[in-house]
């Protein structure tokens, strides 16, 4: 088990938060909160070690459209990037508008 | 007899929505009347367990458990939904809490005139391991509540699939005034892969699945009455047995004991009698 955080410039604000996954095997739960500040911060639990890299490549693409600072919660069970991917996106469109 | 057109087999099973393929918090909404789900301790409270960590596991920010409020058929009811892809369902000191507690408060509820019914979908390998005895003390609290609550209003466990529901979760289980289950449901004490390993494959083959679910699958609970409702993994029939369940007498099969003695001793343990001749030993009309 790891334990990553990552730190995202933040330009917009959130008015909701959103909760979606599960901590399946080959699967991840994803924690998305509105943060004070100008600043996103990703904090990641996963039970694969050695994969920081393969994170930072997945967050820093997610980032690079969402600006909203936020505070994320991440609990990996063996995800592969894509669906890490596409539960960071689900999140996205589970915010209560 | 009369013939069923293949292509009208097809049409209703592809009409069907799973029961069984939805998270824990999917199934509690789904019981629940259209726009009444409210979750209790949901994942932004972040009740977790506080032992995986420190034993290198990945927690879940629920615990693997769901607790929500709202109305069933328009009465006040508590679903607590056990998530089976969470640590196969496994009950620790967190997650037994928030069942036995739900289930307190609505006794409280019940107490203060205001009934509350109780569902519990149960998706569990049993007590969680590495949280040892307090899970197991958490177990134990919710066959206690069960049990101080099911003379105000029926409990209703649902097992779905596709874990299954085993140790002391079986218990729960059987403590409900009313049990459903699907053909995908398992109900043992012991999970097929325990038995093997304990008492070796000459016993158990936990591989051989038809064998296993002739044994402890939902269609052979049902079929000795140790279960009391069948139903199809369909959301809207597990939805219509739970309404029919909840308005059934709240009575428990568990209060039963000479029923359950007689039956009993019918069986020579030495000579265990094969799935078929079981069902006709303890066959529903006779129960």
């Amino acid at each position: 088990m790891e334990k990553l955080t990552f730190v995202y410039p933040a330009r917009t604000v959130l008015a909701s938060r959103a909760h979606v996954g599960v901590v399946a095997s080959g699967d991840l739960e994803v924690l998305l909160e509105p943060a004070d500040g100008r600043e996103s911060r990703v904090t990641v639990t996963t039970s694969v070690d050695g994969f920081g890299v393969a994170w930072k490549s997945v967050l820093d693409r997610f980032f690079a459209r969402f600006t909203a600072a936020t505070e994320v919660e991440i609990n990996d069970f063996g995800a592969t990037p894509g669906l890490v991917m596409l539960r960071l996106e689900q999140a996205v469109e589970a915010l209560q508008p | 007899m009369t013939a069923v057109r293949p292509e009208a087999v097809a049409e209703d099973f592809l009409a069907r929505r799973s029961f069984i393929e939805l998270s824990a918090r999917q199934r509690a909404a789904a019981l629940l009347d259209a726009g009444t789900f409210r979750e209790l301790l949901g994942p932004f409270d972040r009740m977790k367990s506080p032992w995986l960590l420190e034993q290198g596991v990945v927690p879940q920010s629920d615990d693997g458990v769901v607790i929500a409020r709202g109305r069933i058929a328009a009465r006040d009811a508590v679903v607590a939904a056990i998530e089976g892809a969470f640590q196969g369902g496994s009950v620790g000191e967190v997650s037994s809490a928030k069942i036995a507690g739900a289930l307190e408060l609505a006794l409280e509820d019940c107490l203060r005139g205001r009934p509350v019914l109780a569902v519990l979908v149960l998706e569990s390998g049993g007590v969680r391991l590495q949280e040892a005895n307090l899970g197991l003390a958490g177990i134990a609290e919710i066959h206690a509540a069960i049990v101080a609550l099911r003379p105000h209003v029926p409990v209703v466990g649902v097992i779905a699939g596709m874990v299954g529901c085993f140790g002391g979760m079986s218990l729960a289980a059987a403590l409900c005034s009313q049990l459903i289950v699907t053909r995908q449901a398992r109900l043992a004490m012991n999970g097929p892969e325990v038995i093997e390993q304990d008492a070796g494959i000459a016993e158990m083959d936990a591989s051989d699945r038809a064998a296993v679910w002739q044994l402890i699958g939902g269609e052979q609970r049902y079929a000795t009455g140790l279960a009391d409702a069948l139903v199809e993994d369909d959301v809207d029939a597990m939805r219509e047995a739970v309404r029919r369940a909840l308005a059934m007498p709240a009575a428990a099969r568990s209060t039963e004991v000479e029923r359950f003695q007689s039956r009993l001793a019918l069986i020579d343990p030495a000579h265990p009698p094969e799935p078929r001749a079981l069902r006709l030993a303890w066959s529903r009309s006779t129960a």
